[in-house]
């Protein structure tokens, strides 16, 4: 089973502070990381390739850097990586990312399998998944909490996760599933594919590379792009009930239903 | 602020970085749980092969990275940052590993050490019984040469690992009136016939850990089981002893730097008349010595670790020095991290008290040190009478 996981560095939100008055991220000293459910999506992918056979390619677009998370991925078991990186790819949307992905796997060759995180902690959009599978003419399986193999591996029985509960989705190769947290616990990396993730080479695609029309990538392939972010100002009003505990619970039973929660 | 730089290489460092990430996200949240309720750590075992960690010590050539003590020292500091009882289970496969190791023929090697190597199988080291501990010469378990095979008859108690491995490596004597030059080592498989084990033993720390008795009762193993040559039971024992001890003294100093971490986070945040404790000089002044005293450990141990790869004969006195010194030293500054923390610290909520307990037995297995001290008198009165 060859198998593409798309992943995304971005920037380690437990250690992320904001500039309050731009509303943007302080990116000095924030460490990158691979962004979380990228990590289950590519758990899922080793255990389904240890399972069948196959390869596993990691694909991220992103500034050179980005390298770090493909070694990072090398280091858990990933059998190749491969870094979309290119000047002319920056500040795109989901629009023209899927398109860049579209170009980087149409180049490695269609896999079965491709699978992608939920969604981007940064940018949370959960569009790059789909609008990847759209592209691709795919089916899209999102939110997917489990995954057993059937029939060889040629069909998935998948566990997709909706607002009140989950449904079964049995799903023939090639699809495309993007993996929640509850899918797998991550592994840790191993110390010899942690050697060979240092030494190994990683190519870098450009737009050129890829054959990429110059108007669908980056700035001019963006429908969409960020006017202004802020941080949204909660108005929040604070009273102390007063009174014994019952007067204080008549009151605010009182105040809740006045406000329409009760 | 500066760090000491013990000017590992890139290898080294993945090690300490991989072990470092394993401790944070697997074992530390899963500690009290297994210390509790006395859980085998099955699913970290399978983590620590996943991660390659069991053939950290073995030769390529047995599918293992070929490291020496000095790395074995690195990811057994990390580990026991995260718990002592599970990083005794890792340690004892590499203490049943070292005899076939060291002294195995190229068949036994084979063998064994692949599957050990990948973490398939636990390995476990067998030679204390109850009546015989530091007194290793006073063994009773004997092994008799019957045919194609020797058939072992006897019990051993206390050992790691027990009923949990699959492969041990036992001493037992062969020839009794030779004394100490009358035992020998053997490789015993679980579910060789006439091999069994006791009941798992409660204990004051380290529970994550299991400690059995084994029984031979006419165990019959073929005959190339025996590890080395006749007679050299004692010798396999001490020198994969010497081998493994600098190792004790790393989990010493992975386990105090943890106590020392959660005793300073405690104390600048605990607010006593005023201010936060760590105030007070008499917090500093404990916290001062406990942050030196580990450094010192480190830097023995270390040393200690990379002069014993550069392949030196006779290293009892320093092997001994690095687990005395280190394991006395974890025991300490445990000890002061739960003082420092107060009533808090003695309550299990915190984890301090636990590190505690784990330290104790850092003092007493793989030789009490009252026995190191043994081992570096004796070693000193031997290099002085040369000098005379």
């Amino acid at each position: 089973m060859n198998i593409v996981v798309c992943i995304k560095q971005v920037p380690d939100t437990a250690t992320v502070r904001f500039d309050q008055e731009k509303g943007t991220i302080v990116r000095e000293g924030v460490q990158s990381i691979i962004n979380p459910p990228d990590l289950h999506a590519l758990e899922a992918g080793l255990s389904l390739r240890d399972q069948f056979g196959g390869k596993v390619i990691v694909l991220t677009m992103g500034p050179p850097q980005a390298e770090n998370a493909l070694r990072d991925a090398l280091s858990l078991g990933a059998d190749e990586a491969v870094l979309l990186s290119d000047r002319a790819f920056a500040a795109a949307d989901t629009l023209a990312t899927t398109y860049t992905l579209l170009k980087a796997i149409q180049k490695i060759g269609l896999p079965d399998l491709i699978l992608c995180g939920t969604h981007a902690i940064d940018g949370d959009t959960a569009q790059v998944g789909p609008g990847l599978a759209a592209r691709l003419g795919w089916p899209s399986i999102t939110h997917v909490a489990g995954i057993e193999a059937k029939e060889d591996g040629t069909k998935l029985l998948l566990k997709r996760l909706i607002e009140q509960g989950y449904e079964m989705v049995e799903a023939e190769l090639p699809v495309l599933i993007t993996c929640h947290k509850t899918l797998n616990t991550p592994r840790v990396p191993s110390l010899k594919a942690k050697m060979r993730a240092k030494k190994a080479q990683i190519p870098i695609w450009d737009q050129e590379e890829l054959g990429a029309e110059p108007e669908k990538i980056g700035i001019p392939g963006s429908p969409t792009w960020v006017d202004s972010t802020f941080v949204p100002a909660f108005e929040a009003k604070k009273e102390m009930l007063q009174g014994g505990p019952e007067e204080q619970v008549d009151a605010l039973i009182k105040r809740l239903k006045e406000s329409g929660i009760l | 602020m500066a760090e000491v730089n013990y000017f590992l290489n890139e290898e080294q460092q993945m090690i300490v970085e991989l072990t470092k990430q394993l401790a944070q996200e697997k074992i530390i949240p899963v500690r009290a749980r297994l210390d509790e309720q006395e859980e085998f750590p099955w699913d970290l075992v399978k983590d620590f092969a996943q991660a390659d960690l069991f053939g950290l010590f073995i030769p390529e050539e047995y599918g293992g990275l070929g490291g020496g003590c000095f790395e074995m020292c690195l990811a057994l500091e990390q580990l026991a940052y995260g718990c002592v009882g599970v990083t005794t289970t890792y340690a004892a496969s590499a203490l049943g590993g070292y005899p076939i190791l060291l002294f195995g023929s190229d068949e036994q090697k084979r063998r064994y050490l692949p599957d050990i190597a990948a973490g398939k199988k636990l390995a476990a080291f067998g030679l204390t019984e109850s009546t015989a501990g530091s007194d290793a010469a006073a063994i009773q378990t004997t092994a008799v040469e019957e045919g194609d095979y020797w058939v072992l008859n006897g019990s051993k108690q206390w050992i790691t690992s027990g009923g949990e491995a699959e492969i041990y490596t036992i001493i037992a004597m062969t020839d009794r009136h030779k004394g100490p030059r009358g035992a020998s080592a053997f490789i015993v498989e679980k579910g060789d016939p006439g091999f069994s084990f006791g009941k798992k033993e409660k204990k004051m720390g380290i529970r994550a850990s299991s400690t059995t008795e084994l029984f031979f009762d006419n165990c019959k193993i073929p005959k190339e089981r025996l590890l080395g040559r006749r007679g050299m039971g004692f010798i396999i024992a001490m020198r994969t002893l010497d081998q493994a001890r600098p190792g004790i003294g790393a989990m010493g100093v992975g386990l105090a730097q943890a106590a020392m971490d959660e005793a300073i986070l405690f104390a600048r945040q605990r607010i006593q008349f005023g201010q936060p404790v760590i105030a007070f000089q008499a917090i500093q002044h404990m916290l001062a010595d406990m942050a030196t005293e580990i450094e010192a450990a480190r830097a023995l141990v270390y040393a200690i670790a990379r002069t014993i790869d550069t392949g030196i004969k006779d290293m009892a006195k320093l092997s001994a020095m690095a687990k005395l010194f280190a394991t006395d030293m974890a025991m300490k500054v445990t000890t002061d991290a739960v003082q420092v923390m107060g009533g808090h610290g003695y309550m299990s909520d915190y984890p301090v008290e636990k590190m505690m307990r784990d330290a104790k037995i850092l003092q007493i297995y793989e030789g009490t040190n009252q026995i190191q001290r043994n081992v570096i008198g004796q070693a000193l009165n031997k290099e002085y009478a040369k000098k005379a």
